[in-house]
């Protein structure tokens, strides 16, 4: 279970986390939603460990995650996608997400036995890849892949270190009808395994996704509830959905 | 067997059988030169772990070959003669000087990175210059030479060149097996995308302090050979522009490629070889030469090699 507890941050004047506490329960998909520039990536930032916190505190599990850094908190269980794809260019798709299984397998220190001769590591890379459907991509550099595989990709990387938690953010940004639908149909089959925050625009796909919704606007939690609940809060849609309160 | 290999092989083929036919067709003396390319080419090869593999672009390496000159010559103006003993003084002593300034050094990167490499590198040009009962600013000439088993075969000339030849082959094989290993991938990732890397749960700086660890060792034994072969050390070996050198090897063979540092030394040496006996001021031609590779032949040498030979 991830908890955020009255967490904070300003950079300068701009104050972009106000105060935020939520929690995601075993199980549980929760949604963040809320207008650009709301503070949902720098909330997801923090969480992950790319932005510090100037307070509060973020545990996983119990554990307070905030005295560890990036690689730390992978091996507490964290796992993330960005926003903005990031993957490893140079890298076949495969060899993207066997060094991530890698990262779960073993020391690293090993200085002389070819790791790409490695089945183990190499069978469940591809298992990852069939997963999300990018099996018969798999030798394909990931620089010349499209931006809709390299969504895919991501996905693959952030499920490779099995996380005991996912962050994503906007996984389906920039995906075409299709792409999307068949994105949100995979994240639903990890619903009730893996708990996940996310990061969505789609409405269509929080509802078909999510247990529970926070609003985020100027960086505070506005309203937290149900999909429903959240459709019908006349505050959330005034922020949100850009209608005036009645 | 792979092209890069096969033309690998062909390289240390080629020098394998140098020294008998240069004697036979009277050019015995290029042997010399030949020393000089594979001892710029065994430093260039760990720059290239460093550069080509991991990113980081350091203009201190040649440091690290005048410490480990330095620390042979030293412990062998202290009476210590057998050259196993010396390696293992350079290895220690280049390695804890790394493990000090690569911690420091890897706080940051990119310009910054290049910036306290250069300052490091200076640090011991100057340290070097000032050792006064070791020459100083004039170097140290040294009177006796490492011996193996109280034995003088890596005295003569030609026992020399195969130990050196040996030691290249060594690095050049040990150094792409690494590329390839596990920690090779996780050091090629921290090139690409270090937040990535770092979120798939790798601690990168530790990857990149072992990987600088190793390259500086590799560029110490390069330095006690140097020592060895020259029977002479100088704080020049670890001046800037020695480390800058090093660097236009590495581009010019090809960045993280199979051969790149060994072509691109060879190139070098060869170059100004041949240059400089056709114009006094062969730098005129040397630096429109390397635009050109640079502007044309991005893949290195390495690949042009290679690429050429597909054709065929």
């Amino acid at each position: 279970m991830l908890e955020l507890l009255n967490v904070d941050k300003s950079f300068g004047a701009l104050h972009v986390t106000r105060d935020v506490s939520l929690s995601v329960s075993a199980g549980q998909c929760h949604a963040l939603i809320g207008p650009n520039g709301a503070g949902k990536t720098t909330l997801i930032h923090q969480i992950s460990g790319v932005l510090t916190p100037d307070s509060g505190a973020i545990l996983l599990d119990g554990q307070d995650l905030l005295p560890l850094s990036l690689h730390q908190r992978t091996h507490a269980g964290l796992s993330r996608t960005f926003q903005i794809t990031s993957v490893l260019p140079s890298f076949s798709v495969l060899e993207n997400v066997a060094i991530a299984v890698q990262a779960k397998s073993g020391t690293s220190m090993r200085f002389f036995a070819p790791a790409a001769d490695e089945v183990a590591i190499n069978d469940r890379a591809m298992d990852i890849l069939d997963q999300v459907g990018l099996a018969d991509r798999a030798g394909t550099l990931a620089a010349d892949m499209s931006h809709g595989e390299l969504r895919l990709a991501e996905l693959a990387l952030a499920l490779a270190g099995e996380p005991k938690f996912l962050l994503l953010d906007e996984p389906m940004a920039g995906l075409g009808h299709q792409e999307s639908a068949r994105l949100i149909e995979f994240l639903g089959t990890l619903r009730g395994h893996i708990p996940m925050l996310l990061i969505e625009h789609d409405m269509d796909a929080i509802f078909q996704l999510s247990d529970t919704v926070s609003v985020l606007v100027d960086g505070a939690v506005i309203a937290t509830g149900t999909p429903e609940e959240i459709r019908q809060d006349p505050v959330a849609r005034a922020a949100y959905l850009g209608e005036t309160a009645a | 067997m792979e092209r890069a290999v096969l033309l690998g092989l062909a390289i240390f083929a080629m020098l394998l059988v140098a020294p008998p036919l240069l004697d036979v067709a009277g050019a015995g003396y290029l042997t010399g030169l030949l020393i000089k390319a594979m001892l710029l080419a065994i430093a260039a090869i760990s720059l290239d772990l460093l550069i080509g593999h991991g990113g980081m672009v350091s203009l201190g390496h040649a440091a690290f070959v005048a410490v480990g000159a330095y620390a042979g010559a030293i412990a062998l103006d202290a009476g210590i003669e057998e050259i196993l003993v010396l390696l293992a003084i350079t290895i220690a002593v280049t390695a804890a000087v790394a493990l000090v300034t690569g911690a420091l050094a890897l706080r940051t990167t990119g310009v910054y990175f290049l910036m306290i490499t250069l300052a490091f590198g200076q640090m011991i040009f100057f340290t070097l210059s000032s050792l006064a009962s070791y020459g100083g600013d004039d170097g140290l000439t040294l009177w006796s030479m490492a011996t193996v088993f109280d034995s003088d075969i890596v005295q003569n000339g030609r026992g020399l060149y195969f130990v050196i030849l040996a030691v290249m082959f060594g690095v050049w094989w040990g150094v792409y097996r690494i590329s390839q290993s596990r920690f090779g991938r996780v050091l090629r990732a921290a090139r690409d995308n270090p937040q990535r890397a770092a979120i798939m749960g790798f601690n990168v700086k530790t990857y990149q302090l072992v990987a600088y660890v190793i390259a500086a060792v590799i560029a110490g034994v390069a330095g006690l050979l140097s020592m060895q072969h020259a029977e002479f050390v100088s704080p020049a070996l670890a001046a800037w522009q020695r480390s800058g050198d090093l660097i236009v090897v590495v581009v010019l063979g090809g960045l993280g490629s199979r051969n790149g540092a060994i072509l691109g030394a060879f190139f070098v040496v060869l170059a100004e070889e041949t240059l400089s006996h056709i114009l006094h001021e062969w730098r005129l031609i040397y630096g429109p030469l390397l635009v050109l590779m640079v502007l044309f032949a991005k893949g290195g040498l390495n690949d042009l090699f290679i690429r050429q030979s597909a054709k065929a």
